[in-house]
């Protein structure tokens, strides 16, 4: 154990946040789950110049071209947590098609599409569920049916972020139903959202917004050149991209700032009178999660180093993800509740705190637990991975 | 930075993890809780051996010099082999109070004998760190202490007490000084040594500490117990899963049910991130960082549910045999029981790391006296 940084560690840090001071009035204004506007991606390009962003992606396609270092990684995010500054564009399209086309796309794939993503022009959604095929995901029936140099699709994608806002779409779509087994047959494919066929209906959900979109494609013609990896490979080219997404999806530093938000809510809200933290039934569950949080951060400096070491980090990477999310959950509960009835109020309505952004969090919370991967299939990852235990057996097949 | 042990760390705990398995194995645990008053010599001169008690004593003295993170990893596996031994009060609250607050006689008086495994002090510092249940406190008058202290570990054999009053003052207390009288008291654990002590007028000799001093031993000992029930969970959570791979229910491994493989992950999900939590508390401790104490508290206050868990739910997934004797389950489920309730219960310790960070007024404090 030695937490202490080497001088160049020590003087990035510096030349990060003297950057930061420097930057502010360049900072562009929250977008939500739209398109980013031209402020956003301004930023963007600024953070790419500087290696504040796509800090690792190859300069040919637009990123900074720097080695790996976890740790100027890490500094980086800490340093962004301790000005408030925005990060770089955070996307679908950024933090799961790009390292996918880096890893399986080809050649001209990889110039074509990367830098345009990276610099926010181009908007990505992700076409992996459907209504039949959730945590069973290759069981996944959209098809794709080979007409001269075309695929013709048709089928059903739901749970699709910012597909109304989007340009293109990475899909998983069966090519080759025939194929021995499920995981067989199945594309990774990449097309513009406009193309002729596509409808999107967003997906209301019970925060109020639609975070979520289905989309439905009927007889839509995408050139077999948009395969990315080979064809028949799609679910092999997908685990690279699911990968990402499970990492994104546990940020212990963000569960610690939501943490710090309710130790000071609790300081602030009274009830007859008596401030909430001084409540000891309010002040051990907060003290509880905090302990949870704090474990969680020292768990992901654990990994951050497990990873630089390039060591396999085994059972303690697939924890993450359920314990993470089901901690924030949790916090976004303790908050409600230390406002109480006022927790109730939502969005604009007359007294409410903060537009009721913890109510919609501990909706909104409830997805994160869900997707990416149900509490429960991470478990059985964790069984089966990590503690070695047996797969279920398979069902004989109905005669 | 490196947020991980040295390779050294890792072999030095290979090591003793393979010395251990033969000092105490499961036939050495039941003999020493069939009878808890008598001293385990072997289990202890094997400990000495692999130079344990000289962990926390500086190479002046004849010890190792090491730090309270090298304590907790071998304190990790203690839990995991529940050794009958006398490690918290002997070889982690003795050297660091007599090195921190002990005079210089006192100092190259013991610490040379405390390394060498020779002398063994016991611990009578609970009643000012987890509370009082007895209405009888313990008090100093002109160098003198009067009273009783409850819950003091590592008494049997021992030729000494590292105590604290009630206002957490430290002292140094001969085991045959006149006026003392030893009650042994017997918990659910057997595998380690509890007494309440009878102090009338009993001589006993200052250590320089005040209530820093007992701060720091309260941190320490939270720490290693901590790092106690992380080896003892996993030891259980392991059993767990290993006994759900063979055993056969409806013609498979009950492994294989997703109801029993869930209850495995919860143990494993709910533990394992307490692990970096104690390494970066016995970090933050060697190196008087600003937030060692609290660190300590949520440490213990963790680990002592996420075991707790692991202890019922490792038992449960043994189904009827879980609750036997013949596995020996029981000596992990007591160990975890003692560990959780001893030196701050997670409830107390939550309440401390309020008033740690100034959220609450000492008055607000709601489970009695902070240390």
């Amino acid at each position: 154990m030695d937490l202490t940084y080497s001088d160049e560690h020590e003087a990035f840090r510096r030349e990060v946040r003297a950057f930061l001071a420097a930057n502010k009035e360049h900072y562009p204004k929250p977008f939500g789950v739209n398109r980013p506007p031209d402020d956003a991606r301004a930023w963007q390009r600024r953070l790419i110049e500087h290696g504040y962003a796509a800090r690792t992606i190859p300069e040919i396609y637009g990123g900074f071209g720097a080695e790996p270092d976890i740790l100027k990684s890490h500094i980086i995010a800490e340093e962004f947590s301790r000005a408030k500054a925005p990060w770089g564009l955070v996307s679908q399209g950024i933090s799961m098609l790009v390292p996918t086309l880096l890893e399986m796309g080809s050649e001209e794939q990889k110039r074509r599409w990367i830098p345009p993503t990276l610099r926010g022009e181009i908007v990505w959604c992700q076409g992996y569920s459907e209504p039949g095929a959730g945590s069973d995901l290759a069981s996944l029936s959209t098809s794709a049916v080979e007409d001269g140099d075309d695929f013709i699709i048709n089928g059903q994608k739901i749970w699709t972020t910012t597909a109304h806002a989007a340009d293109m779409i990475f899909c998983l779509v069966r090519t080759e139903p025939d194929a021995p087994n499920k995981y067989l047959g199945i594309s990774y494919l990449i097309f513009p959202m406009d193309t002729p066929g596509i409808e999107i209906r967003p997906l209301m959900t019970m925060t109020g917004n639609a975070e979520f979109n289905e989309v439905f494609f009927t007889d839509v013609r995408v050139p077999k050149s948009q395969v990315v990896g080979a064809r028949g490979q799609g679910w092999t080219v997908s685990n690279a991209t699911l990968k990402h997404e499970r990492g994104m999806m546990g940020d212990p530093n963000a569960s610690a700032a939501r943490m710090n938000s309710i130790l000071q809510l609790m300081g602030e809200e009274t009830l007859d009178g008596m401030r909430v933290i001084d409540m000891p039934v309010f002040r051990d569950r907060a003290m509880r999660l905090q302990g949870k949080v704090l474990a969680m951060q020292y768990h992901g400096m654990r990994l951050l180093t497990m990873q630089a070491n390039r060591q396999d980090p085994g059972l303690a990477r697939l924890i993450v993800k359920l314990q993470a999310c089901e901690i924030n959950h949790q916090l976004a509960a303790l908050a409600v509740d230390v406002m109480g009835e006022m927790g109730l109020l939502y969005h604009d309505s007359p007294l409410s705190r903060s537009h009721g952004v913890w109510q919609k969090r501990y909706m909104f919370d409830l997805a994160m637990i869900i997707g990416g991967g149900t509490a429960q299939i991470q478990k059985n990852l964790i069984a089966e991975r990590g503690l070695g235990l047996p797969r279920e057996p398979k069902l004989a097949k109905a005669k | 930075m490196e947020f991980s042990l040295t390779d050294e760390q890792r072999q030095f705990q290979e090591e003793v993890d393979k010395a251990l398995g033969r000092i105490s194995p499961l036939e050495r645990v039941r003999k020493a809780a069939a009878s808890p008053h008598e001293f385990a010599q072997d289990v202890w001169s094997g400990l000495a051996d692999l130079g344990i008690p000289a962990m926390l004593v500086p190479e002046a003295y004849g010890g190792l010099g090491l730090g309270l993170l090298d304590a907790v990893l071998v304190a990790e596996l203690l839990g995991k082999h529940v050794v009958p031994a006398p490690f918290l009060g002997a070889a982690v609250i003795a050297p660091l109070a007599l090195v921190g607050f002990g005079t210089d006689e006192l100092k190259s008086d013991l610490l040379p004998r405390i390394a060498a495994g020779e002398m063994r002090l016991g611990a009578a510092i609970a009643q000012p760190v987890s509370g009082n249940h007895e209405k009888t406190g313990l008090h100093a008058r002109s160098g003198k202490l009067s009273g009783k202290s409850t819950f003091v570990v590592d008494h049997i054999g021992a030729h000494g007490f590292v105590v604290a009053d009630d206002d957490g003052r430290l002292f140094y207390v001969e085991a045959d000084a006149e006026g003392l009288d030893i009650l042994t008291i017997d918990t659910v654990d057997r595998t380690r040594g509890t007494a309440q002590l009878a102090f009338s007028d009993v001589a006993a000799r200052p250590l320089d500490g005040g209530n820093e001093g007992l701060g720091r031993l309260a941190d320490a000992t939270r720490l290693v117990l901590a790092a106690d029930l992380l080896g003892a969970g996993w030891k259980m959570i392991n059993d767990a899963v290993e006994y759900a791979k063979i055993r056969n229910q409806f013609g498979r491994p009950i492994g294989s049910f997703q109801a029993v493989k869930h209850m495995c992950s919860e143990m494993a999900a709910g533990l394992e991130p307490g692990r970096a939590l104690l390494w970066y508390a016995g970090y933050a401790f060697d190196n008087d960082l600003e937030d060692a104490s609290l660190c300590c508290m949520h440490a213990k206050a963790y680990m002592a549910e996420a075991a707790r868990f692991a202890a019922r739910t490792a038992t449960e997934v043994h189904g009827g045999m879980g609750i036997t004797d013949q596995l020996g389950l029981q000596y992990w489920f007591k160990r975890v029981g003692w560990s959780y309730q001893a030196y701050g219960s997670p409830e107390r310790l939550r309440e401390e790391a309020a008033l740690k960070q100034g959220l609450i007024a000492r008055e607000r404090f709601a489970v009695g006296a902070a240390p």
